[in-house]
């Protein structure tokens, strides 16, 4: 059955499912018990589910991972919220040396099944700290999952294995593609994590995106197919776990690609996707992998925002940049 | 209905209910524990005295990486493990190993994390003892979960959460606490204050009247003990654990002690405190104060002495026999236990490591 819905409530509908579904889910975070999180994302679990699974908690980021951890060691399935982004920095120690590394200092004895969410990036006019792509901190870190859904259906499925997955996965929401809505087949299997798609076919060259920059990938690929130059575009949807082998297949048929991502190109999610490309794909590259990237500065404001994000001239850009001098 | 603050405050002078010279302190504050109680718990005194100054020598012999020593604190230990009933949960910090032991749990696995092991050795399920944990202050909101979690599915167990004195200043002590007052969260917080955060003292670390004080801005009781007197110590921390069980909400003790040894064999603690104020505190010392009373009072004699001094013994013989062997790895353990399945990536990685170590072996031999 599909429904017509935006990633919001896809999102909702995937924690209304999955506390439906398995009474150890509990949700709690900053405001979204009765106000359902500023981003609505928890609309009415708390009068469906009840306190005890849907409630607000002290203003404390530290505390609520640390919560969660103490409360994934005894049976439950906590997802939690972080506000924002930026906001979630306090619980940077809890996240990376407790959440990531419990399974490995117990020898797997004490898993820890639980999900921070986290709305990351920008476009939507925040004031500073509301607009951080903060994905490298938590992909560098090992024993963490990082996904990134880029529409409602993704957003649906990937939450619902993010609840259903035995490690703790970082989940990242891009805020501006919230409220954009489309078609969601509900009854879909739950999707591996770990696994990227080809979002739009294409023979010339590839553009390699997640997240919020994916609408962006999928725009400039159709603004190139009215020049004439057929793009090929990827979600990578996991960042860790990286899928090599669709990304590597994918460029493999081009022979060209650009990497796409709103976070500061220097030392981000993008380097990595660009080096992995250009270690496993060199035989088969015409040209460098480019990157099109954030640039390396603190989040501007709301009214210079349009200078740091990636855009489709700046990806037609990189994809002219492609040595096309050089044939096939 | 707010709490009233008189209430949370603690008593001017820390519960002592055995005073250093091993004599009752009159009038007694709380009700001395049965004789029975305080033997069984000078047995876990000596032992944990003898795991101490074992483990402390293990280091030297080069069997353990660190050792922070609890010598000194031992009373504070086995109160902690002997309060708790099986179905309740420990929280140790780095220096609590003596408590992991006096839960029941093996000497060796105790110090694996210790011994230079990438992983911290007990299972965490049997004994509801939580992993060592090193960086400060971080474990006390683990246990407010495993307790909310807990409260949760009606059960009524309780938490005991350790910290020290220096762990008070991090924010996840306050986040802890807050979160398990406003969730009324059955936690026993016992800080034990032993007057040093490696060199720094108490007096760089807070402005507060007391650490027992902090309770009382998150609507905690705290209460305050002589942290050498296993008796006041079994006293308050039994009460709390409790009041706990019983929808007290959580609870706040401090143990007033003393680090008798440096902050680990690798610290020099001549470098920031004098012999005369560690004499004033061996002068308090737990195990003797505790021996003293019941060898007056004839609730142990020479034969039972002896016997749990051969205890101690067996322990620490146990503790060297289980160290002595050299820690052997199998590489592939590296990258078991990082996801519940390892990713294409660990995969990778696990395969390069396997084929150095082909291309090291010469060959016909053997590793």
């Amino acid at each position: 059955m599909t429904e017509k819905l935006t990633m919001a409530q896809a999102l909702n509908r995937a924690l209304r499912d999955a506390m439906a579904a398995d009474g150890s889910v509990s949700v709690f975070g900053e405001d979204v018990g009765r106000l359902g999180g500023v981003f609505r994302i928890t609309d009415g679990l708390a009068a469906e589910f009840g306190e005890d699974r849907c409630f607000d908690t002290p203003l404390a980021e530290a505390g609520i991972v640390g919560v969660a951890v103490g409360m994934a060691m005894n049976g439950m399935r906590p997802v939690v919220e972080m506000q924002f982004d930026a906001f979630a920095y306090p619980a940077f120690e809890q996240i990376t040396s407790h959440v990531a590394k419990m399974r490995n200092r117990t020898r797997g004895q004490v898993a820890l099944p639980m999900v921070i969410r986290v709305p990351y990036a920008g476009g939507i006019g925040g004031v500073e700290h509301h607009s951080d792509s903060s994905e490298a901190y938590f992909a560098h870190t090992p024993g963490l999952h990082v996904v990134t859904p880029s529409d409602p259906a993704d957003a649906y499925g990937l939450l619902r294995a993010a609840v259903a997955s035995d490690d703790p996965v970082v989940f990242l929401e891009p805020k501006k593609l919230y409220f954009g809505a489309d078609e969601v087949d509900l009854d879909l299997p739950v999707p591996p994590i770990g696994r990227a798609v080809v979002r739009r076919p294409g023979t010339d060259a590839t553009l390699i995106a997640y997240g919020p920059s994916v609408p962006v990938a999928l725009d400039a690929a159709a603004a190139a197919a009215v020049e004439g130059r057929s793009l090929q575009v990827v979600d990578v949807r996991s960042l860790q776990p990286f899928d090599d082998d669709t990304v590597c297949r994918a460029v493999r048929s081009t022979g060209r690609a650009v990497v796409v991502a709103e976070a500061p190109g220097f030392v981000s999610v993008a380097s990595e996707i660009a080096a992995r490309v250009t270690e496993r794909c060199w035989d088969a590259l015409a040209a460098p992998v480019g990157r099109v990237t954030g640039l390396d500065i603190p989040y501007p404001p709301p009214r210079l925002e349009h200078l740091h994000l990636p855009d489709v001239d700046r990806v037609l850009d990189a994809v002219d940049d492609l040595r096309w001098e050089r044939g096939e | 209905m707010r709490p009233d603050p008189e209430g949370l405050l603690p008593a001017t002078e820390p519960v002592t209910l055995i005073d250093s010279d091993g004599a009752p302190v009159t009038p007694a504050r709380a009700a001395v524990p049965p004789a029975s109680e305080l033997v069984a718990a000078l047995g876990a005194m000596i032992t944990a005295r003898r795991f101490n100054d074992q483990a402390y020598a293990l280091v030297r012999q080069g069997r353990l990486a660190v050792y922070p020593s609890s010598h000194g604190q031992e009373a504070c230990q086995v109160a902690a493990a002997r309060v708790l009933s099986d179905g309740d949960w420990l929280f140790p910090t780095y220096r609590d190993t003596a408590a992991v032991v006096a839960r029941g749990v093996d000497p060796g696995q105790t110090l694996t994390l210790l011994s230079g092991e990438w992983h911290h050795g007990w299972d965490v399920a049997t004994h509801r003892v939580a992993p060592l944990t090193t960086p400060l202050a971080t474990q006390l909101p683990h246990a407010v979960g495993v307790a909310h979690a807990a409260r949760l599915r009606g059960e009524d167990t309780v938490v005991l959460a350790l910290c020290g004195d220096g762990g008070t200043s991090e924010g996840d002590f306050h986040e802890a606490l807050n979160f398990a007052a406003v969730l009324r969260a059955p936690v026993v917080f016992l800080v034990q204050n032993n007057t040093f955060a490696i060199s720094v003292p108490l007096s760089r670390q807070t402005a507060a009247p007391s650490l027992a004080h902090k309770g009382a801005g998150y609507g905690i009781p705290g209460q305050r003990v002589d942290g050498n007197d296993v008796a006041a110590l079994l006293a308050v921390l039994g009460a709390a654990v409790d009041a706990a069980r019983t929808g007290g909400g959580p609870q706040l003790v401090e143990a007033h002690t003393y680090r008798m040894q440096a902050h680990t064999n690798a610290d020099d603690a001549t470098r920031y405190r004098d012999d005369d104020e560690v004499a004033v505190w061996s002068r308090r010392d737990p195990v003797e104060r505790l021996r003293t009373f019941l060898t007056r009072r004839g609730d142990v004699d020479e034969a039972r002495l002896a016997a749990f001094a051969d205890d101690a013994e067996r322990l620490a013989a146990r503790l060297r026999d289980e160290l002595a062997a050299d820690l052997r790895h199998d590489p592939s353990e590296l990258f078991e236990h990082v996801y519940a399945t390892p990713t294409p990536q660990l995969r990778e990685q696990l395969a390069m490591l396997r084929d150095e170590a082909t291309r090291d072996t010469p060959a016909g031999g053997s590793r």
